[in-house]
């Protein structure tokens, strides 16, 4: 199992775009992908539990990824986060 | 009987999309199911499922062809929203969440989907953040979708005739269907300048309205009532003077898009013959045919972060290589500027860290420069696009020489990574710098020399000049574009840079408000670069006035000392030249 802390970054934080491109890039691995927010937990492969989360840009939240490929799931993933969505920071 | 007139009443809104429109009311009011608590016999468990599965393939059918429509009327970024709600629809977690539920209870399928859809509603609703809401919208719309199918209600989305449509809230998906019908305008009680139904009716060109209080109460379908979405008014029984004043205001603007018209193919060129060039911002690769509509002398803004929006990688060099050659290829023999990524991103770190003030944090060429092989994609992607010798490469957020130089070692490289591989580029590509940054504006004379031109962002130059945020609404009305330290500014950068045969222009919002137009050309600014909507509108005021005589106007500015001063004069100046053109 691989946990780590990743921080939204653009501007407009975790809105339904950024939700929709997580829960695709997810999808494309193996691996259980869960999302940790103030202590409440969520599926990051459920859009619809990722559009719950408020986090808004500079809030930070736990990445927990457990499966075969736990390791690229969390390279991905990490990656998608840092890039702030590619949308404006 | 009672045969009195109904009362004129008028209500004001916030405008959300320009246009006037007259006409007769639909009034939407969205199917809201009501749902109720059945118990399901075991044995039909498995047909309630199917009950769901059926409806939730009908809604993803729908869903679907909304997106498609989406995607073909404003194209792929615009439509992003839908791609969200069909995800919802495929969401398994959820769907098994409700399955699981179903055998377990025994209830209807209706209720159990809304009151597990509902938990996660209430935790969007509960959220301060101005996105949630939207969010929770979007949920809401998926959530009654499929209510309606399992009630096998069909879409209401033909109406017969032209009309005014007014809801209490309008989902995206709705704006868009509605639009394939004669749509007046539309009008809102709930939403913001910045909710979906606003920014799909400005990019449909459809007037709008939202944020009407007790709108619904007043009206009822088939009313005669007048939309000004200009002001974000709404004339309920409108009497006969108010109908004349608002017919009169509709073919006024109307004859002057018109009169608009015949100037595309000409120059914007003062009357005593100072040629201007006069070019388009563009965003998004849609816009190419519409800025040639609109007569636009090429582009003066490419902004290729539009390349970003939906990636989960930076796209690679190939695939930037296509739309920057599109782009060439469809506004050749005119040029078209690409600016490189203004963004921050730290794609390949670890560690992702905060920054306490990004606008004066990791942005812009900062970002490139410590991303070389971005950049280099970039840079080589643009390159190869340059055959037609019709394109420039343009920094952002520059703030010194070094960066300037270290570019310009990038492009090198790029240009010999080219040639080792007999890639055909435009050896003499130009490139360009963003000022806006006031450093950038104080040295402007040796970027001048290093650069073959200089292009003013005055959106973040006047927010760092002034030390305003504009999106801080307490110390929002001092960001002014007409702070006499910004004009001193502009007029320094234009001399600096035209001394050393640089030429100078501006692809801010200043360089599209017809208000500071005639005090730009004196200022001797040589290329304008705006969104398409406004170009026919600075060309007609470039056309009507004189050099000698807009550079006279541009004295008397600078001898101003405050801003009210310089925006009541240029006011006064402007109703007496161009009474038809609406000023800000």
């Amino acid at each position: 199992m691989i946990e780590r802390e990743v921080t939204i970054r653009n501007r407009a934080g975790l809105h339904t775009r950024p939700a929709a491109a997580i829960v695709k890039l997810a999808a494309k691995f193996k691996s259980e992908f869960f999302i940790e927010k103030d202590n409440f937990q969520i599926n990051g492969k459920s859009i619809i539990g990722v559009m719950t989360l408020a986090a808004e840009q500079g809030s930070k939240l736990l990445m927990r990824f457990d499966g075969p490929d736990e390791e690229e799931a969390y390279q991905a993933m990490a990656e998608l986060f840092e890039s702030g969505f590619c949308e404006p920071l | 009987m009672d045969q009195t007139i109904k009362k004129e009443i008028k209500l004001k809104g916030i405008p959300a999309s320009p246009g006037i429109a007259i006409g007769p009311v639909f009034l939407f009011r969205k199917h809201e199911p009501i749902i109720l608590i059945r118990s399901i016999a075991a044995g039909d468990v498995e047909q309630e499922i199917g009950r769901l599965q059926n409806a939730v393939a009908r809604s993803k059918k729908e869903l679907t062809k909304v997106f498609e429509f989406a995607e073909q009327k404003l194209g792929a970024a615009q439509s992003k929203i839908f791609e969200a709600q069909i995800l919802i629809l495929e969401d398994v977690i959820l769907f098994e969440a409700v399955y699981k539920r179903l055998k377990r209870e025994q209830k209807n399928a209706e209720y159990i989907l809304k009151d597990e859809m509902e938990k996660y509603h209430q935790m969007m609703t509960a959220s301060k953040d101005e996105y949630a809401r939207e969010r929770a919208d979007d949920l809401l719309d998926v959530e009654n979708r499929i209510l309606r199918n399992l009630e096998e209600q069909k879409l209401i989305s033909k109406i017969d005739g032209s009309h005014i449509i007014i809801s209490h809230n309008l989902a995206a998906a709705d704006t868009l269907i509605f639009s394939r019908n004669d749509v007046l305008a539309y009008v809102t009680e709930l939403g913001g300048a910045t909710s979906h139904m606003a920014l799909l009716a400005r990019a449909l060109k459809i007037p709008a309205i939202v944020g009407v209080h007790q709108l619904l109460s007043l009206v009822q379908t088939n009313d005669q009532i007048v939309v000004d979405g200009y002001s974000g008014t709404i004339v309920l029984n409108p009497n006969s003077e108010t109908l004349k004043y608002y017919e009169k205001k509709k073919t006024q603007y109307q004859a002057f898009e018109e009169a608009l018209a015949p100037l595309r193919d000409l120059p914007a060129e003062t009357l005593d013959g100072h040629r201007i060039k006069l070019a388009a911002n563009v965003e998004l690769e849609e816009e190419l045919e519409f800025i040639k509509l609109r007569g636009a002398d090429g582009i003066g803004l490419y902004r290729t972060e539009s390349l970003l929006i939906g990636k989960e990688v930076f796209p690679s060099e190939e695939e930037q290589y296509e739309v920057y050659h599109r782009i060439a290829e469809s506004v050749f023999p005119k040029h078209a500027i690409i600016r490189t990524f203004d963004i921050g991103g730290d794609k390949f770190m670890t560690q992702a860290m905060k920054e306490n003030n990004p606008s004066l944090g990791w942005r812009g060429i900062r970002v490139m420069l410590d991303k070389p092989q971005i950049f280099l994609d970039q840079l080589r992607a643009i390159l190869r696009a340059s055959t037609l010798k019709n394109l420039a490469i343009m920094l952002p957020m520059v703030t010194s020489i070094k960066e300037v130089k270290l570019s310009k070692q990038l492009i090198a490289q790029a240009k010999d990574d080219l040639r080792v591989h007999n890639i055909p580029f435009d050896e003499n590509l130009r490139l360009g710098v963003m000022i806006e940054v006031p450093a950038a504006a104080v040295i402007a004379d040796h970027l001048a020399r290093e650069v073959s031109f200089l292009s003013i962002g005055t959106n973040d130059l006047i927010q760092y000049l002034l030390a305003v945020d504009r999106g801080n609404d307490i110390v929002s009305d001092l960001f002014q574009e007409f702070h006499p330290a910004v004009i001193r500014f502009l007029r320094r950068i234009i001399e600096r840079g035209t001394q050393e045969h640089a030429w100078v222009g501006m692809c801010g919002q200043m360089a599209g408000d017809p208000l500071a137009t005639i005090l730009l050309v004196g200022l001797g600014l040589d290329e304008f670069s705006v969104v398409p909507n406004i170009l026919p509108e600075i060309k007609k005021i470039i056309r009507s006035i004189h050099y000698t005589e807009a550079q006279h106007v541009a004295e008397r500015v600078l001898t101003m000392q405050s801003e009210d001063e310089i925006k009541a004069f240029l006011k006064h100046l402007m109703k007496h030249k161009f009474p038809d053109i609406p000023i800000g």
